[in-house]
């Protein structure tokens, strides 16, 4: 008892950055509990030829926290289709009975655990950002944002198990990864019934894709203060200075001066670079959903009042149009 | 075919929402209310869904279903009014304080007692992505669980629909994925699928006038341990505004003397 597993989402042969961010954040959990830490790896017959890969993934795993990981081997764990792989969760879970089961709060992971949920008859807390042990109770409590993040709640499942819940991603740290950690792999075949839908084809559409704003390490993002859509070359100019990428806040993709794919916030995507300058940007909630957990914020707003200087690191009063051309002087200037 | 589709009333205004802090309960009170809008682009998808089949000679019906306070009627209404056929509401005091599962249990069990009057299989159940106060997403996938039929979330096309089959695209993480369910499935439908109509005045007035039966735990033949709170596996303990401990270090001067203030802190701290 007191096993903290993980679900490893594999894209392309490859774990996902959340799945290494899950074994960060459920490393503690497992050993406050005096339990595995455990990732189920799902392993189906498009990837099922390259045992070199699937090894390599297994290693990683290890080396990133987990304690063991299970191997769970399909021809119908493929793609993204939740009935097999809910399936092959239940079974598992049903036979080693963990404690907690994570998902990462990707498309997937958010379509897939509540499904595996409703197999085990227990609750779910959907998109967390923290989790911890209670000393006392030994129950894991699972911190999420509501009502558009103007409330944080705290949850509990006192009564049932597994105590699940999808998380952030990037809510939480990878380890670094020590390839001389040792680990067990537990490797389960499993005969999934064919589900009633299936993917027929996958295609990848990102008009952008040159850029992935989460991906960046430094964001320069334009809200509605920016004034027109002429104005985000400014903010390319900068961003290239900086080695960064240009996002966007919702207002200025409802009025179609830059692809949903610069989105960041709620409705967008969420990002946590080590510096993310807001330029009129006003900091609705809907948008610091998105950015809050940089590690330095620099704001420049015309209003002094803008929520944004609540979690800006660095303020700065003014119009963008003068801030940003006399920031991009000075970088160019000291080169 | 049969057309189902799951609606939640929700307030007008979520981030408008407070705790009591004598009771760390949420305050909804008073707030005004509307149908969470990402439930009006699956009541349009049903709706569009009907009219694909007339065209091609089936008979469709839109059937719309709520778990909610009395006051949800005004939902299912509004619904009536876009051209809904019929409707449901789950009330009753055992229902509240439910979580995710046991909302889905409570409507599961809705669908099957309208199964049961019409002796078929609803055909295809279509949620909103997500409710904008909840904001899990939960509740469709869970409900296709408990109705052991499969689930395709983020819809934002459907292709084809034959009466055995449905060809979907449904957004995944970078891109789209088409896949081909077997009938009966549940949908979550993605924002922006199509443009939600407005109620006629013709189907205002039906709606007013719609008799709407309103089921309770007995009506549904569940009892009161198996909904609301004491049906839910799950439980608030602690409700908190987010800490606001950062605060800005207001850089001032000239724009020229801001940039260079900006410039050196930023290379001192990265």
């Amino acid at each position: 008892m007191g096993d903290v597993w993980i679900f490893a989402e594999v894209s392309e042969g490859r774990p996902l950055d959340v799945v290494y961010e899950l074994l960060g954040g459920g490393r503690p959990l497992a050993d406050d509990l005096g339990g595995k830490l455990a990732a189920i790896l799902p392993w189906g017959a498009d990837q099922a030829g390259e045992a070199s890969t699937k090894e390599a993934v297994v290693r990683d795993l290890i080396a990133s926290g987990a304690d063991l990981v299970y191997v769970v081997q399909s021809r119908e764990l493929v793609l993204r289709q939740e009935e097999p792989h809910a399936q092959a969760i239940y079974e598992l879970a049903n036979q080693y009975r963990p404690d907690v089961l994570l998902f990462g709060a990707t498309t997937f992971g958010l379509s897939l655990a509540p499904r595996v949920a409703a197999k085990l008859g227990t609750g779910l807390i959907a998109n967390c950002t923290t989790l911890s042990i209670d000393k006392g109770s030994g129950l894991l409590l699972m911190t999420r944002p509501a009502f558009e993040e103007n409330i944080m709640a705290t949850m509990t499942c006192p009564d049932r198990r597994p105590q699940m819940a999808t998380v952030r991603p990037r809510a939480m740290k990878r380890l670094t990864p020590d390839p001389g950690r040792l680990g067990e792999v537990l490797t389960v075949v499993c005969d999934l019934p064919s589900p009633g839908a299936r993917v027929v084809e996958v295609v990848k559409e990102d008009q952008d894709q040159a850029v992935d704003i989460t991906d960046a390490k430094i964001i320069v993002a334009g809200g509605r203060g920016i004034g027109c859509k002429e104005n985000l070359e400014m903010l390319e100019e900068l961003a290239h200075l900086l080695g960064g990428a240009v996002a966007v806040s919702r207002p200025v993709v409802d009025a179609g001066w830059a692809p949903e794919s610069r989105q960041v916030g709620q409705s967008g995507k969420i990002v946590s670079p080590k510096l993310y300058i807001a330029c009129g940007i006003s900091g609705a909630v809907q948008h610091t959903a998105g950015m809050s957990s940089s590690d330095i914020i620099v704001a420049i707003n015309k209003d002094p009042g803008a929520p944004i200087f609540d979690i800006a690191t660095y303020g700065i009063v003014g119009d963008v149009c003068q801030i940003v051309p006399a920031l991009i002087r000075e970088l160019k200037g000291r080169r | 075919m049969h057309v189902l589709v799951c609606i939640k009333q929700v307030p007008a205004d979520p981030s408008a929402v407070k705790v009591d802090r004598k009771t760390n309960t949420l305050i909804r009170e008073g707030i005004p209310v509307v149908v969470n809008p990402f439930d009006l682009f699956a009541i349009e998808e049903a709706l569009r869904l009907r009219e694909r089949m007339s065209s091609s000679g089936q008979k469709g019906r839109v059937s719309v279903i709520t778990m909610g306070p009395p006051q949800a009627r005004s939902a299912l209404e509004e619904a009536i009014a876009m051209g809904a056929d019929d409707a449901v509401l789950l009330s009753d005091r055992a229902f509240a304080g439910a979580d995710t599962l046991a909302t889905a249990y409570t409507l599961s069990r809705g669908i099957r007692r309208i199964e049961d009057s019409t002796g078929a299989k609803v055909d295809i159940v279509i949620c909103g992505r997500q409710s904008t106060d909840g904001d899990t997403a939960q509740v469709g996938p869970e409900l296709a669980e408990m109705l052991g039929i499969p689930h395709l979330v983020r819809v934002r096309k459907v292709e084809s629909l034959t009466r055995e089959s449905i060809r979907v695209e449904r957004i995944a993480d970078g891109g789209y994925d088409v896949i081909e369910s077997c009938l009966p499935v549940l949908l979550t439908v993605e924002k922006g699928i199509n443009q939600p109509r407005v109620p006629s005045l013709r189907g205002l007035m039906r709606a007013r006038k719609a008799g709407i039966p309103v089921w309770g735990a007995q009506e549904l033949g569940v009892e009161a341990q198996q909904v609301g709170l004491a049906g839910s596996p799950t439980r608030v303990i602690r409700v908190f505004s987010p800490e606001r401990q950062r605060r800005a270090e207001m850089l001032t001067g000239s724009p020229e003397a801001v940039a260079r203030l900006l410039v050196d802190r930023l290379m001192t701290a990265m």
